[in-house]
């Protein structure tokens, strides 16, 4: 299979634009004939769905929450970047082009990377117009932030509630186009396999999640924007039902999973703090504007109240580290420094697993009230899980699984490797390269969802079919659907009926995710990862053998979704070892022990090998019994040189 | 957190259904062991590894996100919307909040507009249908002009972020004794009456807005500000206020922008 990314050559800057007008478009009075899915409705999926409707389309949008206000990019907090260059402290579409194939290591698509750069600018146009409050100065016009992996203040945010206020504008619009008559919602549904017809998606098999009933939907274009797949790790950020399944059907049946390997350990979460811990919370990074990160230079001070630590005995190793960028050290390297000094014995906090995120310095600068003003929810929220108050005490932070870079594959269209199946924002691979820099991820899903899709999806409906493939759209009652459908189900019945039904859903997904947190989390090295594709597999047939879920399939059981999902990411959590053992050099968030740099100024930094590894490497699903296949996607850099990444 | 040795022992009731048909009816459960380091949720989820493993069915609550902002989650605890701490939604009330031998009866949101669908789980699409009623400033993607075109003072962004951070967990409709969605819907009449991008559709929003809220069954505010009370986001009611305001203009003063405002949408 050769993988042709579609993307245009020439002028950078004017790629976007010549192949949007090289696209064939579907007219008006067409438009009404074709029928699209989105299953998802983050930011990607809501503007997405809401954009095609407003265009003329039919789209049917499915989310598993019981509303399409509550996906997952609700949770984000900081804000969301735009090269509008309002501070005039030198940002540009370039710069923010530069910085993000920088800062994901040279390992995403140019011209991926610049559109998304262009597109920032129209995306916080369009979210103003909406009505997102976004954070204004007293002159009424918009406020900005710095980010980390910055040296430009070109984040916008509104309060810690950036991803809320975003999504909710993107709701909104979804439920204007419901309103319309121009979307159908199915809320409390759960894509459980993709349909494949004549090689093309023509649809998706459903379980309504309230009364089981299994679902066909049939369309002429299907959209993921399912997100990522962090919750492999259990503990990770991300919201409890977040999941791979739909992405990790469409893998088996065609599409093909690039870069698993690249997850995100986000900096500043509230560390671990009991076996019962269902998940992790983050705290901005935005945060590290104003905090300082240190830990005590001396092991023996590590039990001491912070505030009897003086001065001399703090090591704020980033500052140390990184002067240039300090606190603002991009997300993958500041995690690794603080695995590093908690590795060394002085992280603080229950098991040693924490660093001081300090806002002492910043409350004498610019008082309580103007800290409590940018920060006030984040530290209120602190207080409510650790009940310590971070006015007072400095926050005790560790690292954790955030985001994944990694995805399904697809080309500068965001089309699959299967013609008609497009994949939108975290769920694809396609923009950060190996690390995702803060404020993008929002910027990303907007970017898929109100401008690029709406444009790319009409040449593949204006093209494909001789421009007829309504007339082609199969029922649902087409033999395809119904086998698939009818494999679901099968699958379901197993897990209601394993043959020594002992263990749950839970218990397996703990394990599974301690077993890849050990081994193929912050640092990984080739002996861990082989254990772990070791030890995998056999964990998946006692998961067959012994899973417990009670209840039936016929009426709303949340033992038997969770089952589903840990059974698939027991599956892909085996290719993502496979990817991490596979990419012998360190990137972004994938640090391999064995590749850092060993002398110089840079020694122990990430050590990339472009020669050998300047590729995405992109897996197909060969069925159960067979290793998947890797194919390999050349990356070129024209304009922003491969170079050790540097941030000292 | 560092220092929660100590462990509780709690009594639940909790309310049990099946599904929409279903009576329902409390059922006792111990929940031993209880470290205060625990969120409420992982305190349910603790109780519920045990049900499974003895085959019963687990309690079913709707969650997501768990750090207090997709509004997934929500229940009465002791007769309290989240609970008995303020400003706080269910997930992340944390067991501290509780001492050993406490009693609890957890139930679901409890208004006619809410079906129960499974113990404590409700249907809350109600509130999906009053936003698309005219919860929204109508911009077709592309068409908008430069975001610092339009000036705002900084002060009515502030107060259209207030009201803007309604999570839409419907605690304040379980709190009110006329489970009214008021300050629900008030929160986001207001949200975009704060601003001049939401003028436009202004009262033909307001009037669109609270006649759905009727529709759905929701009954009539009459100020005894429980909803407030029970808003983890701190909402205030001055948003009802200023939605009565709103409305009443729209009917009694502007019929005629009510019937044309907007209609381009």
């Amino acid at each position: 299979m050769e993988l042709k990314s579609n993307a245009p050559t020439g002028p950078i800057e004017t790629r976007w634009d010549r192949h949007r007008f090289g696209m064939k478009l579907v007219n008006p009075a067409n438009k009404r004939k074709y029928k699209v899915i989105v299953v998802g409705t983050g930011l990607a999926g809501a503007s997405a769905a809401a954009t095609l409707a407003e265009l003329g389309y039919n789209v049917d949008a499915f989310c598993y929450q019981d509303s399409p206000r509550r996906a997952h990019s609700i949770a984000a907090q900081g804000g969301i970047n735009a090269a509008k260059n309002y501070q005039n402290d030198g940002d540009s579409i370039y710069r923010l082009f530069y910085d993000t194939v920088k800062g994901g290591d040279f390992r995403a698509r140019e011209s991926n990377v610049y559109r998304l750069a262009q597109i920032s600018v129209q995306i916080i146009d369009q979210c103003v117009a909406q009505g997102v409050p976004f954070a204004r100065e007293y002159s009424g016009l918009l406020d900005n932030r710095s980010f980390g992996g910055s040296q430009v203040s070109r984040t916008f945010y509104a309060r810690g509630q950036t991803g809320q206020q975003l999504l909710l504008g993107a709701y909104q619009a979804l439920e204007k186009m419901i309103d319309a008559g121009g979307v159908k919602m199915f809320p409390r549904r759960e894509m459980l396999d993709l349909i494949v017809v004549d090689g093309r998606a023509r649809g998706i098999v459903t379980r309504n999640m309230v009364d089981g009933t299994m679902e066909i939907h049939m369309a002429d274009a299907v959209c993921l924007a399912t997100g990522g797949y962090g919750n492999v790790f259990y503990l990770s950020t991300n919201a409890k039902g977040c999941n791979v399944t739909a992405s990790w059907r469409a893998h088996r049946r065609g599409a093909l999973f690039a870069n698993p390997c690249y997850t995100q350990i986000h900096p500043t979460c509230i560390p671990v703090h009991g076996d019962y811990q269902s998940k992790l919370t983050l705290m901005s990074e935005s945060l590290r504007n104003d905090g300082r990160v240190w830990v005590p230079k001396n092991k023996d001070d590590v039990g001491k109240k912070p505030g009897s630590i003086p001065e001399e005995d703090r090591d704020y190793y980033l500052e140390r580290m990184y002067p240039s960028f300090g606190n603002l050290a991009p997300r993958d390297i500041s995690s690794r420094g603080a695995k590093t000094v908690c590795d060394e014995g002085r992280g603080v906090g229950p098991g040693g697993l924490g660093v001081y995120l300090d806002f002492a310095d910043a409350i004498k600068r610019v008082g309580k009230a103007k800290i409590a003003e940018r920060y006030g929810n984040l530290f209120e929220m602190y207080e409510q899980i650790t009940a310590e108050n971070p006015y007072e005490v400095p926050m005790r932070i560790y690292p954790a699984v955030h985001y994944t870079m990694g995805g399904l594959w697809v080309d500068y269209n965001l089309q699959s490797t299967i013609p008609g199946l497009f994949v939108l924002g975290e769920a694809n691979f396609s923009d950060h390269g190996a690390n995702r820099l803060g404020a993008s991820a929002l910027m990303q899903g907007l970017a898929d969802g109100y401008f690029v899709i709406p444009a790319t999806i009409g040449n593949y409906l204006a093209s494909e079919g001789g421009g007829k493939l309504y007339e082609k759209r199969p029922g649902v009652d087409h033999a395809e659907a119904i086998k698939v459908r009818d494999e679901v189900s099968a699958r379901l019945d197993k897990l209601l009926h394993s043959k020594k039904p002992t263990r749950t859903p839970a218990s397996f997904h703990r394990e599974l995710g301690k077993l890849l947190w050990d081994n193929c989390g912050m640092g990984r090295t080739a002996k861990r990862l082989e254990a772990a594709l070791a030890r995998i597999p056999a964990l998946r047939q006692e998961f067959w053998d012994t899973i417990l879920v009670p209840g039936t399939g016929e009426e709303l059981n949340q033992t038997l979704e969770h089952a589903g999902r840990v059974a698939d990411f027991l599956e892909f959590a085996e290719l993502l070892c496979k990817d991490a053992l596979h990419r012998e050099e360190s990137c972004g968030g994938h640090f391999r022990e064995e590749h850092q740099v060993e002398e110089g100024p840079e020694k122990g930094e990430a050590q990339r090998n472009d020669e050998l590894f300047q590729y995405v490497a992109a897996w197909e699903w060969k069925g159960a019994d067979a290793p998947q296949v890797l194919h390999k996607e050349a990356l070129d850099f024209e304009h922003v040189k491969p170079s050790q990444r540097s941030y000292k | 957190m560092a220092g929660d040795a100590k462990t509780m022992n709690l009594r639940l009731h909790v309310w049990r259904q099946t599904s929409v048909k279903d009576e329902g009816r409390f059922e006792e459960y111990a929940a031993k062991g209880v470290s205060p380091g625990m969120s409420f949720l992982e305190m349910l989820d603790v109780v519920n590894e045990e049900l499974i493993t003895t085959g019963k069915q687990p309690l079913a609550f709707d969650h997501d996100c768990r750090e207090g902002i997709c509004g997934a989650c929500g229940v009465m605890i002791n007769g309290n919307a989240h609970g008995p701490q303020g400003a706080t939604t269910t997930c992340q009330l944390h067991m501290r909040s509780f001492s050993d031998g406490d009693e609890l009866w957890i139930e679901p949101w409890r208004a006619r507009a809410f079906p129960v669908l499974r113990d404590l789980m409700v249907d809350r699409s109600a509130f999906d249908r009053i936003i698309a009623a005219g919860g929204y400033a109508s911009v077709r993607t592309g068409s908008a002009r430069d975001a610092n075109e339009i000036l705002i003072p900084k002060q009515n962004a502030d107060s259209a972020m207030d009201a803007a951070a309604c999570i839409g967990c419907a605690a304040c409709v379980a709190a009110c004794p006329n489970a009214s969605a008021a300050l629900f819907t008030a929160a986001k009449v207001t949200h975009l009456a704060e601003l001049p991008q939401g003028q436009p559709e202004r009262m033909r929003r307001v009037v669109r807005m609270v006649d759905q809220m009727d529709i759905e069954g929701f009954g009539h505010c009459t100020n005894h500000r429980e909803c407030e009370a029970a808003c983890p986001k701190q909402i205030s009611v001055a948003v009802i206020a200023q939605m009565n305001r709103d409305y009443l203009r729209a009917k009694l003063i502007a019929p005629a922008d009510n019937e044309n405002a907007g209609s381009g949408g």
